[in-house]
C-alpha cells in the first residue's frame, strides 16, 4: 500500500507536481534529443569512414604505412583477396594499387593519392559509386578513366570528360606521366577526402608505373556487420603476421576517441541537466514535507517506522522524477523518429562541417542503451533528491509534529 | 487488570530559557475497560500526559509502565513498534490519510503490522460497520463529514487490536449530533468489546459520558473521580 500511497501523494497538489514534472520532462527531452543528435552526427561520420573511406579493415605491407613507397607492396595480393573474401565474417575484399602523384589540368595542379581499383570488387567494400554526382563509375571499357572528387574537380577547374595529366614515379624511380579522362565526379561529406583521393582502374595504374599485375599496396575488407572488426582483425593478424592488419579504429584513432568521448560527454551533459533539476525536486519535496508535517507526525505516532516513512518520501520523489523523465524520453524518441526520416538540415554550416568530414544533414538516432541509461539516471536523481527531504521527515518528533497548527 | 501505570511522572520542557514543568510528579494508573477522561484547562498538562502515556513523548523522570513494559526505556524505533501493536490513537483533527479511502485508512495500520490482505479487508469492514460507515467504505476523507472522519479514525485506532485507545480532544471539531454519535459508538465499544478509552478533553459532553474523570491542573492530578 505504501507504493500506492506514494503514487497518490504525487497527485495531491496537481499544479505543483505538474510544474516540476514539466521541468523534468523538458530537461530530459533536451538531454535525450541532444544525445540523439550527437549520436546521429558521430555515427554518420563513422558510417562514412567505414562505408566510403576505409572499410572495416585494411591490410598493408608494414613498411608502406611509414613510407608510402610503391616498392612496399604485397606481391600476391589477388590471392590474398580471394582467400580473405572466403572467410565467414567477411562480406568482400578489394585489392588496391596506390601511388602518390601530381594531377594537372590546363590551369593548375594538385597532389593526390591515386587509387587503382577493380571497380567490381571495390563496389562491394565502399559505397563511393553511390556518391557520384556526374558521370559513371568505370562503366565504359576504355582505358585511363578517372573518378575524382568534386572538391578536386573545382580546384583543377575540370569537368566531366576533361583531360588531366598525372605525373608519378615508376617502380624503378623514373618520372612518368599519363593522360586520364574524367569520367566520374563524386561528392561526399568529407571535402578533404574529395580533394585527396582520385580513382583509376588498378590495371591502368599498374601499367603506368610498371608494377607486377599480381601486386598491390592495400587490401580493403568489408565485414558482414559492424562491431566485429576487432575480433576479425585479431584473427587476420594471427593468420598474416608478416602483414599490417588494422581495423578502422586503429587507422583513424581520432574517430575512436571521438566516439568514446562523445558517449562520456553525453552522460556528463545529462548529469548536469539532472543535477539542476535535482535541486528543483529537492525544493518541491521540502515543500511537501512542510505541508504534511502533521500527517507524517500522525503516521509515526500510529506506528509507521522511520524506514517506511523514508521509503514513502523516496518513492514519491522517484515517481515524480520518473513521470517527468519518461514523458521527456518519449517526446525525445518521437522527435528523433521524425527527424531521423526528415533529417536536420545544417547546410548553413555545410562548408565548415564538410571540411571536418561531417555531413551537413544530420539524422538523429538513439540507442536502447542510451534510453535505459538516461532512465536509470532519472531514477538515481529522484533517489538522491529524496534523501535530504526524507531525512528531515524522519527527524520529526510525532508529538511536536502533531502540535503544529497548519 | 492494570494496563497503564504512571509512577512519579515528571515532564519538563526546557527548550527556551524558562523551564516549564508540564507534568509534575503524577502517579496514576488505568485499568482494562476504563472509559476515562483527563480534563483540565488549557495548558494544564493533559495533552502532555496523554502523549507520555502514548509513548509520543519521553518523561524527564518517572516510569510509564504499559502492560508490564516500561516504555520510558524504549528506543525511538522500539517505541514506534510498541505503539503500532499496543496503542490506538484518535486525534482532534482526525488526521486521516487524505489519498486513501475510509477502508484503506483502516487497513493501513494492519498492513504496517504485516497482516494479510484478507484479514485486513475483513476487519476493516467489520470496524467500519461498527462505527456506522459501512456505506462509506470507499469514500475518501474529503467526501466525509467531520463526524464521519472521526468515526473512521476510531475504526483505524481499533484496527491494530490495541490494549487501549488514546483520544486527544476527539470531539473538539464536531457538532453536537456528531459528538453524540461518536461518544455512543465509543461507549458501546467500551461496554461490549471491553475496549479501554482514555480521553483528554474539556468538552462537557465527553465528561458526562466518561466513567472516570481525572482533573489535571498545573501538571498535577487534583482529582480522580470514578462514577461507576
Amino acid at each position: 500500500m505504501i507504493w500506492s500511497v506514494s503514487w497518490r501523494n504525487v497527485w495531491r497538489n496537481k499544479t505543483r507536481s505538474m510544474v516540476i514534472i514539466t521541468a523534468i520532462a523538458l530537461g530530459v527531452f533536451a538531454g535525450v534529443y541532444t544525445i540523439a543528435f550527437m549520436f546521429g552526427w558521430v555515427n554518420q561520420r563513422i558510417n562514412s569512414v567505414i562505408n566510403t573511406e576505409i572499410s572495416h579493415i585494411q591490410i598493408h605491407q608494414p613498411e608502406y604505412l611509414k613510407t608510402s613507397d610503391v616498392h612496399d607492396y604485397i606481391p600476391d595480393i589477388y590471392k590474398l583477396q580471394s582467400s580473405i573474401a572466403q572467410k565467414a565474417k567477411v562480406k568482400a575484399a578489394s585489392a588496391r594499387v596506390l601511388s602518390t602523384c601530381m594531377i594537372s589540368s590546363a590551369e593548375t595542379g594538385s597532389g593526390v593519392q591515386l587509387v587503382g581499383i577493380n571497380p567490381e570488387k571495390e563496389q562491394q567494400v565502399t559505397n563511393l559509386h553511390e556518391k557520384l554526382i556526374e558521370g559513371s563509375y568505370f562503366n565504359e571499357q576504355k582505358k585511363n578513366q578517372l573518378v575524382i572528387g568534386k572538391k578536386l574537380a573545382d580546384k583543377l577547374n575540370v569537368k566531366l570528360h576533361s583531360k588531366v595529366v598525372v605525373t608519378l614515379t615508376e617502380m624503378d624511380g623514373t618520372l612518368t606521366g599519363g593522360s586520364f579522362r574524367v569520367t566520374g565526379i563524386y561528392q561526399t561529406a568529407n571535402s578533404a577526402y574529395e580533394e585527396r583521393k582520385a580513382f583509376v582502374r588498378a590495371s591502368d595504374l599498374q601499367r603506368l608505373i610498371k608494377m607486377d599485375e599480381h601486386a598491390g599496396h592495400e587490401m580493403a575488407i568489408m565485414l558482414n556487420e559492424n562491431n566485429i572488426e576487432e575480433e576479425v582483425t585479431a584473427d587476420l593478424k594471427a593468420e598474416y603476421p608478416h602483414l599490417k592488419v588494422m581495423s578502422w579504429l586503429e587507422i583513424m584513432p581520432d574517430m575512436k576517441m571521438m566516439n568514446e568521448s562523445m558517449n562520456m560527454m553525453m552522460y556528463i551533459f545529462v548529469v548536469i541537466i539532472l543535477l539542476a533539476l535535482g535541486f528543483g525536486i529537492v525544493n518541491t519535496m521540502l515543500m511537501v514535507i512542510l505541508e504534511r508535517i502533521k500527517e507524517i507526525g500522525m503516521l509515526m505516532a500510529v506506528g509507521m517506522n522511520k524506514s517506511r516513512v523514508f521509503l514513502m518520501i523516496v518513492l514519491e520523489t522517484v515517481y515524480l522524477s520518473l513521470t517527468g523523465g519518461l514523458v521527456g524520453i518519449v517526446l525525445a524518441i518521437v522527435l528523433t523518429a521524425i527527424t531521423a526520416q526528415t533529417g536536420l538540415d545544417l547546410s548553413v554550416w555545410a562548408e565548415g562541417l564538410n571540411s571536418l568530414g561531417f555531413d551537413a544533414v544530420i539524422y538523429p538516432e538513439i540507442g536502447f542503451d542510451a534510453v535505459i541509461g538516461v532512465t536509470l539516471l532519472v531514477i538515481l536523481t529522484g533517489i538522491i533528491a529524496a534523501i535530504y527531504p526524507a531525512r528531515k521527515a524522519i527527524k520529526l518528533k510525532p508529538a511536536d509534529a502533531l502540535r503544529i497548527e497548519m | 487488570m492494570k494496563i497503564v501505570d504512571l509512577k512519579n511522572l515528571v515532564k519538563i520542557y526546557d527548550e527556551s530559557e524558562v523551564k516549564v514543568k508540564a507534568v509534575d510528579n503524577i502517579n496514576l494508573s488505568f485499568e482494562e475497560g476504563d472509559f476515562a477522561a483527563i480534563v483540565g484547562p488549557s495548558g494544564s498538562g493533559k495533552t502532555t500526559l496523554l502523549n507520555l502515556i502514548g509513548g509520543l513523548d519521553t518523561p524527564t523522570e518517572g516510569e510509564i509502565v504499559v502492560d508490564g513494559t516500561d516504555i520510558g526505556n524504549l528506543s525511538s524505533s522500539e517505541l514506534i513498534n510498541f505503539r503500532l501493536r499496543n496503542i490506538g490513537f484518535v486525534f482532534q483533527a482526525y488526521n486521516l490519510i487524505p489519498v486513501l479511502t475510509a477502508k484503506e485508512n483502516v487497513e493501513f495500520i494492519m498492513e504496517l503490522q504485516g497482516k494479510k490482505r484478507k484479514e485486513r479487508s475483513e476487519r476493516s469492514m467489520e470496524l467500519l460497520s461498527a462505527v456506522g460507515l459501512k456505506e462509506r467504505v470507499n469514500s475518501r476523507p474529503s467526501r466525509l463529514s467531520g463526524g464521519q472522519q472521526q468515526r473512521v479514525a476510531v475504526a483505524r485506532a481499533l484496527a491494530s487490536k490495541p490494549k487501549f485507545v488514546l483520544a486527544d480532544e476527539p470531539t473538539a471539531n464536531l457538532d453536537s449530533k456528531s459528538t453524540e454519535t461518536l461518544l455512543d459508538i465509543m461507549e458501546h465499544l467500551n461496554k461490549e468489546e471491553k475496549i479501554t478509552f482514555i480521553f483528554s478533553t474539556h468538552d462537557q459532553r465527553v465528561v458526562k459520558k466518561a466513567h472516570r474523570i481525572i482533573t489535571v491542573e498545573d501538571g498535577h492530578v487534583v482529582s480522580d473521580e470514578k462514577r461507576k
